[in-house]
């Protein structure tokens, strides 16, 4: 059983018996049969070794892919009904792409503004202030001239966040989002979200609810208050942390020996 | 995306070549009904992107459509001019001795209306702009995709057929009915200089009455939707084969080079296809 369906918290995200495609090969089943369901206020941590399809799965949840079989609810609506006439229903959903995933024509500046400008009708002016702050909070203000091409990976996937965060989403789904970050943005990363968590000023305090992957449950302990598993065509719901530590599973097991384990 | 993901046409085109001869040309026949399938397809869903999000985020396509305009058409002048000044001196050039000797030289102006305006002018105009613009249409989209841009903008709630392709096919449709109508202009000043340089006995004032005689409505007519296809094909075209199926990076090149054949091929049909409407009108 799901720990959060028990929580009394209504749902934002839930799948029941969903099969799992990947973007490249729909015929292709990442993970069979998974029931899950996010409960607003949730923090998930996926865990997964490399190639396990953590990607695919995100975007899955996030309404990107369609699942082979199953039902999949966002919002308690069924995801098939979540056509143009329900976008805002959708956008209540933000998704931060492994490597920001930002569009190269753009400048870091355009990335950020453009969700705003693309569905909020807005004076140009409140749009821009809303950027300008949203930049300067994320520390992205000297590379916001900067094509994405220029701009180190690290900087590219806080652009991502920026980016999903400007349509203030309520569920954010974040594709690894410390894969390949020096400790100072590691660190920076883990204070952001524990305060997007709890609720941060620039969402006006509103908590948001979070799910990351990532190869190392170790660095969320202490954050994520969920834990999960893909392995092996399969999605295992694990717990807390205390219950993730007294798991048999071997590749938990695998994971949990990893460097930080002594 | 998935609207127009074709595995079948990826399939096809994945499988070894039969050996049998028959097998082969079945295969490619097999080959293009896809493609034009999915061409049609993908031309349907822009044209419903086009008409049903006209009014969305209409500030942000202004603004597309402006740098896509600028990109196949404004940017191109500067070569336009000069294959303008190209094409009156090889029209000219060629006509003007063959003319003389008949004694023909008062149908300078029809030829050049028959050569360049009816055809000459919105062809070479369709290739140069799908030789300069529809390949980094191919290669950006197909990078875009390979990178999942594509799918950032999904994420984002912003559907890429109307961010990426639909400025793309107005922008291109426009650049190349205001290019062909610059090369025209162009091409009828330039061939009237090379007639002067070669001494030919036409004042500007007969050159203009020739011009406007062989003239119709029908040409007016025609040039304009014949550019404005022409540019709504290239784009069509480049566009889906950048953006309509999933691409690794290395397929970028080989979808470049197989949309700009398409492109090419299609565009001389379309001109065929207007011979014949021209040639049924105006009997």
């Amino acid at each position: 059983m799901n720990p959060s369906s028990e929580s009394g918290r209504p749902p934002v995200l839930e799948l029941r018996g969903v099969s799992a495609g990947t973007s490249r090969d729909p015929e292709a089943v990442l993970a069979a049969d998974v029931n899950w369901t996010v409960a607003a206020g949730d923090f998930w941590a996926v865990a997964g070794l490399q190639g396990a399809g953590k990607s695919d799965f995100l975007m899955l949840a996030a309404g990107l892919l369609p699942p082979r079989t199953g039902e999949h609810r966002l919002f308690g609506e069924p995801l098939a009904g979540l056509g143009e006439s329900r976008l805002p229903q959708r956008l209540r959903v933000g998704m931060v792409f492994d490597g920001g995933q930002l569009l190269n024509h753009l400048t870091v500046y355009d990335n950020v503004a453009l969700p705003a400008r693309y569905h909020r009708q807005l004076p140009p002016a409140e749009i821009e202030q809303a950027v300008q702050t949203m930049l300067e909070a994320t520390g992205l203000l000297p590379w916001a001239s900067n094509r994405p091409g220029t701009v180190p990976r690290a900087w590219r996937k806080r652009a991502g966040l920026a980016r999903a965060l400007m349509l203030r989403p309520e569920l954010l789904l974040l594709d690894c989002p410390l894969s390949g970050l020096d400790g100072r943005h590691v660190r920076w990363w883990l204070h952001w979200l524990a305060a997007l968590a709890r609720g941060h000023a620039l969402l006006e305090g509103h908590p948001l609810t979070l799910v990351v992957t990532g190869e190392d449950p170790w660095v969320w302990r202490g954050h994520a208050r969920q834990f999960a598993l893909l392995d092996d065509r399969q999605f295992l719901v694990l717990g807390d942390w205390a219950q993730v530590e007294q798991s048999a599973h071997p590749t938990v097991r695998a994971l949990l020996a990893g460097p930080r384990a002594g | 995306m998935s609207a127009f993901n074709l595995p079948s046409l990826r399939q096809l085109w994945d499988t070894p070549a039969p050996a049998s001869y028959a097998n082969h040309l079945g295969r490619k026949l097999v080959y293009l009904l896809l493609t034009v399938q999915g061409l049609g397809a993908f031309a349907l869903i822009t044209l419903g992107v086009l008409l049903t999000k006209f009014h969305v985020a209409r500030g942000v396509l202004r603004g597309q459509v402006r740098q896509e305009i600028a990109r196949a058409g404004l940017r191109l002048l500067p070569m336009f001019l000069f294959l303008a000044a190209a094409l009156g001196f090889l029209v000219i050039g060629q006509t003007v001795s063959w003319l003389t000797r008949v004694g023909a030289i008062n149908y300078l102006g029809t030829v050049m209306v028959v050569v360049v305006v009816r055809e000459l002018g919105p062809l070479l105009t369709a290739l140069v702009v799908l030789a300069r613009v529809g390949t980094a249409n191919v290669v950006e989209l197909g990078t875009a995709r390979a990178t999942g841009e594509v799918e950032a903008l999904e994420a984002l709630g912003i559907d890429p057929v109307h961010y990426l392709v639909v400025p793309r096919v107005l922008g291109m449709a426009l650049g190349i009915f205001s290019l062909t109508v610059y090369l025209i202009l162009g091409a009828v000043v330039s061939g009237y200089l090379w007639a002067f340089l070669q001494d030919v006995p036409l004042t500007p004032g007969d050159y203009c009455r020739q011009l406007a005689g062989a003239l119709s409505w029908l040409d007016f007519a025609l040039l304009a939707l014949k550019t404005l296809c022409f540019g709504v094909i290239i784009a069509v075209v480049t566009c889906y084969h950048g953006l309509a199926q999933p691409l690794r990076l290395a397929e970028v090149s080989a979808a470049t080079v197989r949309a700009v054949a398409q492109g090419l091929v299609a565009c001389v049909f379309l001109d065929a296809l207007f011979i014949v409407i021209y040639l049924t009108v105006a009997a």
